[in-house]
């Protein structure tokens, strides 16, 4: 069990989604950087779909009940425990009673606790993550709140953890190659054109060329994108249709939306374009006044960029394992 | 067939090469959109249904979501070569017959006009009907279901008189209530979620149509037929 002791508004419990409902207009949710929950949940045992906390307004505490391994992943910012400082992207054990506590980081925008076991929280149509515009899921549906108690699953791996903790090298180090740090303050997204692309005529260009910066009126539903204004050459009436995250539509003021993780299943305004999928997790760690460019791609880079990622996570499922196995053994 | 790609390798975008042809486009990288050629009507849709059967088989196949006269599909893996993902899918496209689902009937009762139908005034002024008449050719209308999306168990019903078409709005409402009877563009609807909404509100109905702990979440499934039944009148 764990006690929310302080949360700020829409932090919520995520897992890697509930895709497959779309169709009858179920967003899939999920965590905003999957890749840090990914990683978290390795890191203390985990299932890596298994259920953690988003946090995304800060400060948060919270408090242990029970003798619990968790970690830290996401944003640049390391969490404190019982007021001592801890490596964020470790695997660490905290005893019954003490209380962990994640402050603003200074540049990114969402952090994830994984814990051992993941939060016990009922699956609602095959996930755990909060759909917050459904009202279901998750934590009863709704944002975490102080005094919340949230009861933790089985915990297989708990003494095979390092005295000293598991940690990995994060992705925006370890895959630096593939996803280039920000030049000049500007963010760096692939994505390819869309089927409306062609309808912005010399706006499509400017689409790709200008900076855009991420307004404040953005949440884990879309980012609504500052710039100049581009529109397409005529007015469409598009017929509703699917789309998924990162779809980035432009409605009538001509301002993009980029959709995200509690994407509407359905749409109607033009597309100009959409963001590969392996870069969402960067977008979802780009805070409100953050600038981007976006970055014509094709579905052969984006295929380089999967396979490096899963390189990486493979490596990390393999090494933690095969540490743990070692500990136990020498035990 | 006839299948062009852009110059721009990345650009995927199928031309129809005549009024028949279907149009491809993509979303990202996995995910691909059918649009139907032609008229927005039955026949696209059960067309539709059809395509969506037929990529159901398919292994590499993530999700599948009908929309109006379109189909998204999902693919699991980014494919290596898109165009032969496109090709495939025209090719279902061409081998897909039309089917009928049969669907079951589903009643909503309606207060029009009220607190809830904010925009019936400018709707009366974009058709020149009277605020009865425009109640009245909404609820004499018979609606299918073409599919379900946008929120959880909304339904997009065809079937609008085009007398009573109105566009989504440029500025939608921040905070239309859960309920709205809308109507967007031919497309009408009752708003599953109280939130920003870019259709247009002409009533409210109280009917509970989404349940998630329900084997069968969604009370609307394509195919459905619709009525609305005027149970109060408020103008």
């Amino acid at each position: 069990m764990i006690e929310i002791l302080e949360s700020g508004p829409f932090n919520t419990v995520q897992d890697l989604g509930r895709p497959g409902y779309r169709d009858i207009g179920v967003t899939a949710s999920g965590a905003m950087d999957p890749l840090a929950v990914r990683i978290g949940n390795i890191l203390v045992g985990n299932d890596e779909n298994a259920a953690a906390i988003e946090v995304q307004t800060f400060p948060f505490r919270l408090r242990f009940e029970q003798c619990t391994v968790f970690a830290v992943t996401g944003a640049d910012g390391n969490p404190d425990l019982d007021g001592s400082e801890l490596l964020p992207w470790c695997a660490h054990a905290a005893e019954a009673g003490q209380i962990l506590e994640l402050k603003q980081p200074p540049r990114l925008a969402r952090v994830y606790i994984a814990l051992g076991g993941g939060l016990n929280v009922p699956v609602v149509m095959g996930s755990r993550s909060t759909s917050l515009r459904g009202g279901f899921g998750g934590n009863a549906g709704r944002p975490l709140a102080k005094g919340d108690r949230i009861a933790l699953g089985e915990d297989a791996e708990i003494s095979m953890l390092p005295a000293a903790g598991l940690a990995v090298v994060e992705p925006a180090v370890a895959l630096r190659d593939i996803f280039p740090a920000p030049a000049d303050g500007v963010l760096p997204i692939r994505a390819l054109p869309a089927g409306e692309h062609h309808l912005f005529a010399g706006d499509g260009e400017a689409f790709w060329r200008q900076t855009w910066r991420i307004s404040s009126r953005s949440d884990r539903t879309g980012y609504r994108l500052s710039g100049d204004p581009i529109t397409p050459t005529a007015s469409v009436e598009m017929r509703s249709h699917g789309v998924v995250p990162g779809v980035v539509q432009v409605p009538p003021g001509g301002e993009p939306i980029v959709q995200m993780s509690d994407a509407n299943t359905a749409g109607g305004y033009p597309k100009i374009a959409g963001v590969i999928e392996c870069d969402l997790w960067r977008l979802g760690q780009a805070r409100v006044g953050a600038c981007l460019q976006f970055v014509r791609s094709t579905h052969a880079e984006a295929r380089t960029v999967e396979r490096a990622v899963a390189r990486y996570v493979d490596d990390i499922r393999q090494t933690s394992k095969m540490v743990k196995r070692a500990l136990k053994a020498m035990a | 067939m006839i299948v062009t790609t852009n110059r721009h390798a990345s650009q995927r975008q199928i031309v129809a090469a005549t009024k028949s042809r279907p149009r491809v486009s993509s979303i990202g990288a996995k995910a691909f959109l059918l649009e139907a050629p032609g008229e927005f009507d039955l026949a696209a849709q059960r067309r539709i249904w059809a395509l969506s059967r037929s990529v159901k088989g398919w292994a590499d196949l993530a999700e599948d979501i009908p929309g109006m006269t379109n189909l998204l599909v999902i693919f699991k893996e980014t494919p290596e070569d898109p165009d032969a993902v496109v090709a495939r899918l025209l090719q279902a496209w061409e081998n897909a017959q039309s089917i009928d689902l049969k669907g079951k009937i589903i009643e909503i009762p309606v207060h029009y006009g009220g607190e809830h139908a904010s925009d019936l005034p400018a709707l009366c002024d974009l058709s020149g009907l009277s605020d009865r008449e425009v109640v009245r050719i909404h609820h004499q209308a018979t609606y299918r279901v073409f599919a379900v999306g946008s929120a959880p168990g909304f339904g997009y019903l065809h079937g609008l008189d085009p007398r009573i078409y109105m566009p989504r709005k440029t500025v939608p409402s921040l905070k239309m209530a859960k309920g709205c009877v809308t109507i967007g563009g031919m497309q009408t609807g009752v708003a599953m979620l109280t939130g920003p909404n870019g259709w247009n509100s002409i009533g409210f109905a109280a009917l509970e149509m989404f349940d998630p702990n329900s084997p069968t979440p969604a009370m609307m499934a394509p195919g459905d037929t619709v009525y609305f039944l005027p149970a109060r009148i408020e103008l």
